[in-house]
């Protein structure tokens, strides 16, 4: 069961994704100018992210490893379509905001790297919750920073949410300030760049902290070297 | 006689960072005064914002990273850097203009990377571009100077104007710019810039009341007194001689060039030269210790690549003045020129 537990830690905060690893930074950087497009991403690169990890895990044994990239390759491409006519399909309003971004998932390194790092040394079970895990972790990242900049730069949250979740969505647009005067900065892509930046600041000093507090707790005893012989 | 062994260097300039940082202080105030008296008291408004502002978040910032407040913030690097933010924006700005610019500027440009020596960035010009990209309708608010201005504005409604965006009398920022024409003004690169978008040539643009005999009407003088304050810094050998002069070589060289192949498109050497951000650019900005090149040779290449960035952006780029743009691309490029043009080193290297 350990083993769950790290899975879930590492995707989640230790090795997450996005702060972490600083993977699929192109995306990320992107479109998170609003919640809504963030969450929408998120969410189709976590869906890729649980398919590419169960199927490279089922194939594990029979590719052989000088083309398993290609292979792996084309697997995450499929899923890739699979979701974009999904959201085409359902949430067309959200799919033409996101625009390129989505057929782009393929080049997301997030995904080709658990592939490579995970699925295809583990189960499939183990896959599917790293997949998961690992998608929460990004998703989670790009809502926070997508929440960020939409509040700064336009004073809303979940601005447009009708797009993804149905028309009943559009009631949950708050309007948090009512600003003259936009701070353009935090929706171009330098605020994304800042932002992300603050964000690795905020995790690395609470990270670090935590780890003082560990040290404070159990203090080591200096080691005692017998320098007599016992005989 | 007690023979005392000390280490070198045995000869020492007395240049103290906060002597360094002071003079240029000093330098820029003849510049200040002709800003003052082309576009009126909001520049000592924003300078005073712009003072408190840096100060606060550099005595914040210092105490959240432990260090010691008041020995940093008297070496005046802070204060440096609101007086350049402050001499760069739109003097009747509202507050919250200034502000921003200087908070960020110390904050997240200088202290974030470290501190004095350690950013990357010219601060001041950092700020300025966050606040050009951010407030565009702000940042281009350029009042006309003050003999062609249709509203006289003492100290009082000064203050009131940038502090709630409305003086006394009721004058908005807009109905401020306007000028005895009845019109509002932009910055004479602007004018230029928009002119020529219109198909006019730049000599039609120059007939506007925005221009004096041979640059914009004021800016001349501006500049001039730039220049003047930055000869008293190379005077004092505050700055070295390499990037003003190759900053503004090239630019001169370039406009004069681009002015020869198309005379009716583009601005003449003269208006490059004396116009916008361009000596206070060369001898205040571009010149920073911490974020320019610190070879000779390099600060040749920094400062003639800036002159040239700075025409083409100004000449054939979609702002009306780049040298915010330039100083900042060529912060990026400082450590690969200061790799490639390190000195030799005495009795290595070289012929033979």
């Amino acid at each position: 069961m350990s083993n769950v537990n790290t899975i879930i830690q590492e995707g989640l905060w230790k090795n997450n994704p996005a702060l972490v690893q600083l993977l699929g930074l192109c995306p990320l950087l992107a479109v998170t100018s609003t919640v809504t497009n963030a969450l929408g991403l998120g969410i189709a690169t976590l869906l890729v992210l649980v398919g590419s990890n169960v199927t490279v895990s089922l194939v594990r044994n029979w590719v052989p490893k000088d083309i398993r990239i290609p292979v792996f390759v084309m697997i995450i491409a499929a899923f890739v379509t699979v979701v974009q006519l999904l959201m085409n399909a359902y949430t067309f309003g959200l799919y033409q905001s996101l625009g390129i971004f989505i057929p782009l998932i393929v080049t997301n390194c997030a995904i080709i790297g658990r592939a490579e790092a995970f699925a295809s040394k583990n189960t499939a079970s183990l896959s599917a919750l790293d997949g998961v895990m690992m998608g929460l972790g990004f998703t989670a990242v790009l809502v926070v920073l997508g929440g960020a900049r939409e509040l700064i730069g336009q004073g809303t949250l979940f601005d447009g949410a009708d797009l993804l979740l149905g028309d009943w969505a559009a009631i949950l647009r708050l309007e948090i300030f009512q600003f003259d005067n936009q701070l353009l900065v935090a929706i171009l892509p330098p605020g994304a760049f800042i932002g992300l930046g603050l964000l690795i600041a905020l995790k690395n000093s609470y990270d670090a902290k935590q780890k003082a507090k560990q040290l404070q707790v159990a203090p080591e005893k200096a080691p005692r070297a017998r320098v007599t012989s016992l005989s | 006689m007690m023979l005392t062994m000390a280490s070198s260097p045995h000869n020492h300039s007395h240049k103290t960072v906060s002597r360094v940082m002071l003079t240029v202080i000093a330098a820029c105030i003849p510049g200040l005064i002709a800003q003052v008296v082309f576009f009126g008291f909001g520049v000592i408004v924003q300078l005073t914002l712009a003072l408190i502002t840096v100060t606060a978040a550099e005595a914040a910032m210092l105490k959240m990273r432990n260090k010691p407040v008041l020995p940093v913030l008297k070496d005046g690097s802070a204060w440096l850097t609101g007086v350049l933010l402050a001499l760069s924006i739109p003097p009747l700005a509202p507050w919250w203009i200034i502000v921003i610019g200087c908070a960020f500027a110390i904050i997240l440009v200088k202290q974030l990377y470290g501190g004095l020596g350690y950013n990357l960035f010219n601060p001041a010009m950092a700020g300025y571009v966050l606040l050009l990209i951010s407030f565009p309708v702000q940042m281009t608010a350029w009042s006309p100077v003050v003999s062609i201005s249709a509203n006289d504005m003492n100290l009082l409604e000064t203050i009131c104007l940038v502090l709630f965006e409305q003086t006394s009398s009721g004058l908005s920022l807009e109905s401020a710019r306007v000028t005895i024409d009845g019109i509002t003004m932009a910055t004479p690169l602007d004018s230029i810039k928009q002119a020529v978008a219109q198909g006019l040539t730049v000599n039609e643009a120059m007939q506007s009341p925005v221009f004096g005999e041979h640059s914009g009407l004021g800016w001349a003088w501006i500049n001039g007194a730039f220049l003047l304050g930055g000869l008293v810094l190379l005077q004092q050998r505050i700055i070295n001689w390499h990037i003003p002069v190759a900053l503004l070589s090239v630019l001169g060289l370039a406009s004069a060039i681009g002015y020869v192949f198309a005379p009716g498109q583009e601005a003449g050497t003269i208006i490059h030269l004396f116009s916008g951000a361009t000596m206070l650019g060369a001898f205040f900005i571009a010149t920073d210790p911490v974020s320019a090149s610190t070879t000779n040779r390099g600060r040749l290449i920094f400062g003639a690549s800036i002159g040239l960035l700075t025409y083409l952006i100004r000449a054939h780029g979609g702002y009306p003045d780049a040298m915010a743009f330039s100083v900042l691309i060529m912060n990026m490029a400082v450590p690969l020129i200061d790799h490639y043009t390190q000195p030799r080193v005495y009795g290595h290297g070289g012929q033979a």
